[in-house]
């Protein structure tokens, strides 16, 4: 017995120990708190307040600085030195009021938003039929028609702009057609124009209109369709009175999901879109990394967030909310 | 009059159809195009692939981009599964609903204001504490992780919130402790959710070209950022065939991807 | 000598031989004993979710080798009560014993109790096998044995040869058996059956009822069942709990409960009934008689009730214990007339619905034991109504 008690003795020692750690976590309050849970929340949490929330302080901080030939190229708001004792402050809403002066910004604003608009009723425009035959369609049909939609979109973004770059240009496949039908004499510049960027936009972001568009689709009950005809609905009424109503949060959806990546879109302008094509996007990436502007390339995202995206997701929750309940 | 609406129906559809997919053809047959000039046919050829593996800025950007794909996804799948379950199963909790704002918010968020803001911050920190020193991989892999766990936490709680609990409980009942419900019940039934997340990730990280652009420093250019400078250029045929071999390889991850879910259907 | 008067000891070896041996040792009675020990008791069981009182202060017994029902409506509580065997939900006060065990604090994990899921809950990563070896592997047993067993669970539930497959490749019925093998491989001292036959077609769930009862005699394992529906609880029950938002408001024999239900809503909720409403004027030790403003005749019953002279009851009478005649029948009580309104020919019976002067509608089943009975009587026709001393029950409340 006397030797076993001397070889359990560590273990015994240990025991104490953990009891002694378990008092003192009760005692300040910890000894309740499960680590794992701890764990699982706190990790992503802290990822993301470092990685994606403290970046909008500071580029909300770096827009009221100014413009430095300095590395970084910026000022700093803060003076202090602590043996003199002062603080100084300073704050520069010289970008912001420069914003609202260039009519430069704002026409560039008001046309991405014009351009993501028009380019998101086209998606509609183009994908909901596509939607609409998938939903209907049944067994391997649907897994095919499905897989070549999905199948674009887990290709190259970029190479898929790069794509209609060599179609559309004035020496392009699309041209040479045109001509040897007889419908045009000469290349027509299409490359380079608003044109282009709205088929960039239509053809790279349609998967994301799409698939919204299916899953409310594939929910509506054709005999409401029925339905409506007995009761004496055309198609096309039958169309606005009972699918689109019932598809509207799928139509949202995706509108969103083309809408909002667009506006502030900079690959598809600069590729496809002329020197003229105005896009805040580029607008932002050119004051940046050509201008080495950093104060304003930061007030201008600022005022991209406040007045585009936020409202965008404030939306979103609503709809999303609404969904919910329904 | 419902065969001619159906006739306008798929012929709408087969127009559709042929604009998502005629610009990828084309770009696969020029890429065996012999003629430098990408319009004028030369006849068929594999010179540009080639030429392809012999441009070392390509396949050393290629490289990078993998490896900054692979760790990247790997790391968004653990965050992103660890805040779908603070976000579906952890109950209430302080911060909640902005933590449920801030796991959303990088799915809207345009590209150049996270990678401006990234870029700031990176930056910031620099100055303040001497990381990241410089910006290269790192800044990269951390910027891609984290608008990808967005897009896997979004996924892996959608799985959780279609998943019957009553699965848990019949484990628990057989005597399961909770303790190891989850590599029992929990993690298989959303494996589907979390390598679903993990390709997504893998495939966006691999794809993205303004926010690398932001982050990444002096010599340490993605394959996007390259295939970017040379096509500002024009057209040139080594990204054809780039193009081409990379359709190929998604194409067929694609189709084994569903063959398999086809074989395993998931119950309904 | 019943089993009740074993010792324990006594009573232990005894199941352990009818376990061996089920088909010799049918179920006892144990209710029937009021010395029997209860192996499932409620003590004043009350379970509230916020201000919501799902169960309100239940005190239950439940003896071995029962199998009971409970049976009631949606909200009723019987999914709480289940659920607080299994350990999911903890009483909000008093007790629950399991074989003389307080089950306060113990885990699902550790209790002796096995659940079948209403939805079956069968995990659709594993296989048949797999999901019924799931609750063996945490026992720590040897691979061997976990076949073995695994084998003969699917040979009682006739699926042996689906054991590979996966719960999607099985139709509802034979998911439903998985279900129920899984959770009877562990030997549970209980087994808890939430709803086990809801998402069965009618043909099936007639079928697998009386599989269902043979499992449960050969196993000798006690069930409870939790039921919304009254001929399931009928035909597989030794008893019925039936329940109303959070009480239990009668327990007894199928039998007892359909032919002397205790309330007015009993009567209703098993089976249908004809209410008629009256006042007593006679009551007897053992007989009372109700005058009804519904019919002239007044009711007369051959079992005494406790209750005030001229307070206002309730006569319950089912429909298929009421003949009819077209000639006045004899008796002077019991009867009554009306005219048909309504006839459903229902190919073993035909269901007639009876107008009363008084403008109260009776409810009456005949059984077409002859092939032309349909023909017997027709709408509108005149019709007598009576039945028997012992065929109606006096409902106080």
């Amino acid at each position: 017995m006397t030797q076993s008690t001397s070889h359990q003795e560590p273990a015994i020692g240990l025991a104490r120990l953990a009891q002694l750690f378990s008092m003192l976590w009760q005692f300040i309050g910890l000894g309740r708190v499960n680590w794992g849970r701890l764990m699982v929340i706190a990790v992503p949490y802290f990822w993301l307040a470092l990685f994606f929330f403290i970046p909008f302080v500071v580029v909300f901080k770096i827009s009221l600085a100014e413009s430095a030939i300095a590395v970084p190229p910026y000022s700093s708001l803060l003076d202090w030195d602590l043996e003199e004792a002062y603080l100084n402050i300073k704050i520069n809403l010289g970008n912001y009021l420069f914003l609202w002066e260039d009519s430069f910004y704002l026409d560039a604003y008001l046309s991405s938003i014009k351009i993501a608009v028009i380019s998101t009723l086209l998606t509609l425009v183009v994908g909901f039929p596509i939607a609409w035959l998938i939903a209907r369609s049944e067994g391997t049909t649907r897994t095919v028609l499905l897989a070549l939609v999905i199948l674009p979109f887990w290709t190259s973004f970029l190479l898929r702009v790069y794509a209609w770059m060599a179609l559309l240009k004035k020496s392009g496949p699309i041209n040479d057609i045109l001509m040897a039908v007889g419908l045009i004499d000469q290349p027509i510049q299409m490359l380079q124009t608003d044109f282009a960027v709205y088929i960039g936009i239509v053809y790279t972001y349609l998967p994301f209109m799409i698939l919204p568009l299916y899953t409310a689709l594939e929910k509506l009950d054709m005999t409401l369709v029925e339905a409506a005809a007995d009761l004496g609905y055309r198609p096309v009424q039958s169309f606005f009175a009972v699918i689109v109503p019932l598809a509207l949060p799928g139509i949202v959806a995706g509108c969103l999901l083309v809408f909002i990546p667009v506006v502030g879109e900079y690959v598809i302008p600069a590729l496809l879109g002329g020197s003229d094509t105005l896009m805040i996007g580029r607008v932002l990436w050119d004051e940046f990394s050509i201008n080495r502007d950093w104060p304003m390339a930061s007030a201008v995202a600022t005022v991209m967030l406040v007045l585009l995206v936020l409202p965008i997701m404030l939306v979103r929750n609503r709809a999303d909310d609404q969904e919910g309940k329904a | 009059m419902k065969k001619q609406g159906s006739w306008v129906l798929w012929g709408s559809a087969t127009l559709g159809f042929l604009f998502l997919y005629l610009p990828i053809i084309s770009l696969v047959i020029y890429s065996f195009n012999e003629s430098k000039l990408v319009t004028v046919w030369g006849g068929w050829s594999l010179k540009w692939y080639g030429e392809l593996f012999r441009n070392e800025q390509i396949l050393n950007a290629a490289a990078l981009s993998f490896k900054v794909a692979f760790i990247s996804a790997t790391l968004a799948v653990v965050l992103g599964t660890m805040a779908g379950f603070a976000l579906q199963r952890m109950g209430k909790f302080k911060g909640k609903l902005i933590f449920s704002g801030w796991i959303s918010a990088p799915l809207v968020m345009p590209e150049v204001i996270t990678g401006l803001s990234l870029l700031l911050l990176f930056v910031a920190l620099e100055s303040l504490f001497g990381w990241p020193a410089g910006r290269g991989t790192l800044t990269i892999i951390i910027a891609h992780t984290t608008f990808c766990m967005a897009y896997v936490a979004v996924i892996v709680q959608s799985r959780l919130a279609g998943f019957d609990e009553t699965l848990e409980e019949a484990a628990m009942d057989l005597g399961a402790k909770p303790s190891s419900l989850f590599f029992l019940v929990t993690l298989p039934l959303i494996m589907p959710a979390i390598l679903a997340g993990w390709l997504l990730s893998f495939t966006m990280s691999l794809d993205d070209l303004v926010i690398a652009s932001f982050v990444s420093g002096p010599g340490n250019s993605t394959l996007p950022m390259v295939i970017f400078s040379k096509v500002r250029l024009g057209v040139t045929p080594e990204v054809n065939a780039l193009a081409t071999l990379m359709i190929l390889i998604v194409a067929v991850g694609v189709l084994v991807a569903m063959f398999q879910m086809r074989k395993r259907p998931q119950p309904e | 000598m019943t089993i009740a008067e074993l010792s324990p000891e006594q009573q232990k070896d005894t199941n352990k031989a009818a376990a061996k041996n089920p088909l010799t040792a049918p179920a006892p009675d144990l209710w029937r004993d009021p010395n029997a020990k209860p192996f499932v008791v409620f003590d004043n069981v009350t379970k509230k979710f916020d201000d919501f009182t799902a169960v309100d202060n239940i005190s239950l017994n439940i003896y071995r080798r029962e199998l009971f029902c409970l049976l009631g409506g949606s909200g009723s509580g019987k999914s709480t009560l289940l659920r607080m065997l299994a350990g999911f939900e903890q009483p909000t006060s008093g007790r629950i014993l399991i074989d003389g065990v307080d089950m306060a604090g113990i885990k699902p994990w550790n209790r002796p109790v096995n659940m079948m899921f209403q939805s079956y809950a069968l995990f659709p990563h594993l296989s048949v096998e797999k999901n019924i070896a799931f609750g063996l592997k945490r026992e720590g047993l040897a691979d061997g044995d976990i076949k073995k067993r695994v084998a003969n669970m699917l040979d009682m539930v006739q699926l042996g040869h689906l054991g590979k497959r996966k719960p999607h490749q099985l139709s509802g019925g034979q998911r439903q058996r998985v279900a129920l093998a899984r959770s009877l491989v562990k030997n549970p001292k209980l087994l808890l059956l939430d709803e086990p036959l809801g998402a069965l077609d009618k043909k099936l769930r007639e079928e697998t009822q009386f599989e269902l009862m043979n499992i449960q005699e050969e196993t000798g394992v006690t069930f409870v069942v939790v039921t919304h529906d009254q001929e399931e609880a009928m035909t597989l029950a030794t008893r019925i709990g039936v329940m109303n938002t959070g009480n239990i408001v009668q327990v007894g024999e199928p039998h007892d409960i359909y032919e002397y239900p205790n309330s007015a809503f009993v009567a209703r909720f098993i089976g249908s009934v004809n209410l008629i409403n009256g006042r007593i004027i006679e009551d007897e030790v053992d007989s009372v008689r109700v005058k009804s403003q519904d019919m002239d005749a007044p009711l007369y019953l051959n079992h005494g009730i406790s209750c005030a002279p001229g307070q206002e009851v309730n006569v319950a009478i089912r429909p298929e214990k009421i003949m009819l005649s077209r000639e006045l029948p004899e008796q002077t009580d019991n009867r009554c007339e009306g005219t048909i309104e309504d006839i459903a020919y229902m190919g073993s019976m035909s269901i007639f619905r009876i107008r009363l002067d008084s403008g109260k509608e009776i409810r009456v089943t005949q059984p077409n034991i002859a092939r032309d009975m349909g023909a017997r009587f027709t709408w509108n026709d005149r019709v007598h109504m009576y039945w028997d001393v012992d065929s109606a029950v006096v409902l106080t409340s």
